[in-house]
């Protein structure tokens, strides 16, 4: 049975989600402003027979859910930028590996230590491996709220699905965010499908072996191959995004996240002024909408990227629009937020400009 | 007495503190710690011949209150860091300013291995048995049943681990010279913080190893208490788990009384 | 219908409660709204907000460039907040504690003496129960029996607070209902 409706932060709807979605384990450090996930999960976790534990570091907590997959569990972690950085080398173990995990970032400020405000600096980290090798993770961006509580579904059925670590990719505002919220229906752990990979003792059969080392380079190349097929396959059937008024729209904004949001309430008001405009938003990143955002880049339309980053993101949007339409971008680094009203304003300009193809706004 | 010395300086900011309000929140312990470490590198002269590496934690602001170089860290690396620079500049006294997070959950490796290399380098090891800058939640150094944010129902050996005595732990490797536990809740105490700061920058100057200094810290505003109330629960509690002392001291100094 | 509010003041004035109340309250009567705190290192300087916007219709951004109203509970909140305020917007202010008028000349302002208010109904720490009654009273947000579901579903396992708090509203509302 679906929830009531509850009003609940960001970090506690992923926390929430994940314990109805099936998840038992959890295995974290602390770090601002994602701590009322850990928090809620500390005692959430005990309450239904799962177990939580604060782990001496990131880079601990990570090894520990490689563990738990490799047992078998659905498992996750959560953390923050500078977090995530230091769980990297685990992501591209269990890539390589073959298991399955979700790992929750709640962006903040950086580089480095940066700070604790809401940014989005990480897209690079997300969508281009971060780890070493030839790997991919998928990443998925809700806008928070109700699409929070459900991605987290969907990411652990990705990560069971396709073997592979998930990305959710949150922000510090999102976090904190409160929001009514209704949980799907949960799932009994014991419902999931078997796993024929998994440790759990060779009783009855053979001894199996998780590992990422394979020293002969043709046996390293062919499992590469058989990762990419894997990866091809999740960005033919798993791209997701969502669309605001793109019917008739002249201008297009791209925008993900939190910044998604921004930026629709600066669609509302464009249109209160008589301007044709929609929005784009990527739900995964990786795989890029890129074929779904060419096509609706044509008939003279102008695609206008917003990002709280200095331009991530837009490296796809190019990669995906080429030469169709004229992009422009507005990105704000560091932890501050415009309002609505600095994204229409970037949409005036944008709108004002001739529309030479290829044309960027830098701001 | 003639008008220029009515009026005599008795009290300031030691040279080696910046002349700047912290940020810690009041009777935290932090500030009494910064006090000490800038007294005794006063009286050494060492001001601008030191070099410290302060924490990822609340403390992580020091470079604006300490009146000498500093580098940041990661949460964890500061003794990483630290020998490097001392591999570079020898002659320079080299200090770590590390909460229990810093130094004995993410960078208790770090920790164990400068230390056992017998670097010659200081830490001042704050311990206030939480996570301060986070927001309260567990340490490595919460004593059993004491309650954090992630652990609601109070630290229970089975689910969360024992606390951690890294000083103890520390003082097993031959590269270790001098570790004491103080702490910082009396005048008395504080006192004896003090000489035991004293005596590591000087084991340090002499290239004897490795030293450490351990304060017990209060943290009034995660441990919910009082400032008071909060140096009683150390005098009272805390030491029961991390008792007062010399945990090693092979420098062969003579104290003086 | 969309509504937004920037609840200000010191951390201990009850601040992210009040947003709090209204958030509740209006989730129980099915309207859209989104609750964003201020946290982390502009709590350690000792002041809080919270922006709570409500709709009818979907909600967009949980930031706001231009709330409509403003509640004000100490000066430096004022400061800062009130050129933010949407032109013909309201302003909240807590008269017991600020003597200044706003700048603006194109707001709305309510001076609502909270301490006073809520020394009437047996304790000052009802301040912001008394603002809240009176925001919603002025605005028409929530009705006084919403306002007290709200309050109680933002306390749930707090009970003993409950009727002081009631209080609280009640003397909100009588205050701009009555004008005194
Ligand atoms: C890689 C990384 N992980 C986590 C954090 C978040 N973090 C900042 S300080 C801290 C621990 C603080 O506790 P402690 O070291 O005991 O120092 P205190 O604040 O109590 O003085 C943590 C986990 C971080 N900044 N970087
Ligand atoms: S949170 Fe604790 S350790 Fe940090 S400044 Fe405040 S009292 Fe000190």
């Amino acid at each position: 049975m679906p929830s009531e409706k509850m009003l609940m932060r960001g970090s506690n709807v992923v926390g929430e989600a994940a314990v109805r979605a099936g998840c038992r384990y959890y295995f974290g450090y602390p770090i601002t402003p994602q701590n009322e996930l850990p928090e809620y999960l500390s005692w959430r976790l005990p309450e239904v027979g799962g177990t939580f534990i604060q782990a001496e570091s990131e880079i601990a907590s990570i090894n520990m859910v490689m563990g738990a997959a490799a047992a078998g569990a659905r498992v996750m972690t959560s953390s923050s930028s500078p977090g995530i950085a230091l769980k990297q080398e685990g992501i591209s173990y269990m890539a390589g590996q073959e298991l399955p995990c979700v790992v929750a970032n709640m962006m903040r400020g950086g580089p480095g230590l940066g700070n604790i405000a809401p940014s989005a600096a990480d897209y690079f980290q997300a969508t281009r491996g971060g780890g070493n090798g030839d790997y991919r993770t998928p990443t998925l961006a809700p806008a928070g709220g109700q699409e929070l509580a459900e991605m987290v579904f969907v990411a652990f059925d990705l990560a069971d699905t396709y073997r592979t670590p998930v990305m959710l990719l949150g922000d510090g505002l999102m976090g904190q965010v409160m929001e009514p919220v209704v949980f799907p229906d949960p799932i009994d752990p014991a419902s999931l499908p078997q796993k024929d990979y998994i440790l759990d003792g060779c009783e009855g059969r053979d001894p199996r072996a998780i590992y990422s080392l394979i020293l002969d380079p043709p046996a390293l190349m062919e499992h590469n191959l058989k990762l990419q097929a894997k990866y091809d396959l999740i960005a033919e059937k798993e791209v997701r995004y969502d669309t605001v008024e793109l019917d008739d729209a002249e201008i297009i904004v791209v925008a993900y996240g939190t910044a998604a949001r921004i930026a629709e309430e600066a669609v509302h008001e464009l249109r209160a002024q008589g301007h044709a405009a929609g929005i784009f938003r990527p739900i995964t990143l990786w795989p890029y909408p890129k074929q779904q955002l060419r096509e609706l880049a044509r008939d003279g339309r102008k695609v206008a990227v917003f990002e709280l980053s200095l331009g991530q993101m837009v490296e796809d949007v190019i990669l995906s629009v080429g030469e169709r339409a004229p992009i422009y971008f507005y990105g704000v680094p560091g932890g501050v937020i415009p309002t609505p009203a600095d994204v229409t304003d970037f949409l005036h300009s944008a709108l004002a400009d001739d529309g030479k193809v290829g044309r960027r706004i830098e701001v | 007495m003639s008008a220029e010395v009515a009026y005599q300086k008795v009290f300031g900011y030691p040279e080696s503190l910046k002349p700047a309000q912290t940020h810690y929140c009041p009777g935290c312990g932090h500030s009494i710690a910064h006090r000490l470490v800038a007294e005794c590198l006063d009286e050494l002269g060492m001001r601008e011949k030191t070099i410290g590496v302060p924490p990822v934690g609340c403390a992580v602001l020091a470079y604006n209150y300490f009146n000498f170089d500093m580098v940041e860290a990661p949460h964890g690396r500061a003794l990483a860091v630290a020998t490097g620079i001392k591999r570079v500049h020898p002659d320079k006294l080299v200090l770590t300013y590390q909460g229990d997070g810093d130094l004995a959950a993410i960078g208790t490796a770090e920790t164990i291995h400068a230390a056992n290399r017998g670097e010659k380098i200081t830490t001042i090891f704050i311990n206030n048995a939480i996570y301060g800058m986070t927001g309260g939640q567990m340490a490595p150094t919460t004593t059993l049943g004491q309650v954090a944010t992630t652990a609601p129902g109070g630290r229970e050996p089975e689910r969360h681990g024992r606390p951690i005595d890294i000083s103890r732990m520390l003082a097993v490797s031959d590269g270790t010279v001098y570790i004491e536990r103080c702490s910082l809740t009396s005048v008395k105490n504080i006192r004896k913080a003090k000489k035991a700061i004293m005596k590591a920058f000087r084991a340090q100057l002499d290239g004897l190893g490795f030293t450490l200094v351990e304060l017990l810290s209060p943290c009034p505003t995660n441990w919910k208490m009082t400032p008071k109330a909060a140096w009683e629960w150390i005098d009272t509690e805390m030491v029961k788990t991390y008792p007062l002392g010399v945990i090693k001291d092979n420098t062969g100094y003579e104290d003086k009384k | 219908m969309i509504a937004r509010t920037t609840f200000a003041g010191f951390g201990g004035q009850g601040v992210l409660l009040m947003g709090y109340v209204l958030s509740h309250g209006a989730m129980l009567k099915d309207l859209n709204v989104t609750y964003f705190p201020s946290y982390g290192a502009e709590m350690r300087g000792g002041t809080a907000n919270c922006t709570v916007t409500l709709s009818d219709r979907k909600i967009a951004s949980p930031v706001a460039s231009h709330p409509e109203y403003l509640v004000a509970m100490n000066y430096p909140s004022l400061a800062k907040f009130e050129p933010l305020v949407a032109p013909n917007g309201t302003i909240f202010l807590n008269s017991s504690l600020v003597e200044e008028d706003p700048q603006r000349d194109d707001v709305k302002v309510v001076k609502v003496p909270t301490v006073e208010l809520a020394r009437e109904v047996g304790s000052e720490r009802a301040g912001n129960m008394v603002m809240i009654g009176a925001v919603c009273a002025e605005t028409g947000l929530l009705s006084l029996e919403e306002t007290i579901a709200g309050m109680k579903a933002a306390l749930k396992g707090k009970e003993k607070f409950f009727e002081l708090n009631q209080k609280g509203i009640e003397r909100g509302f009588s205050f701009i209902k009555e004008g005194k």
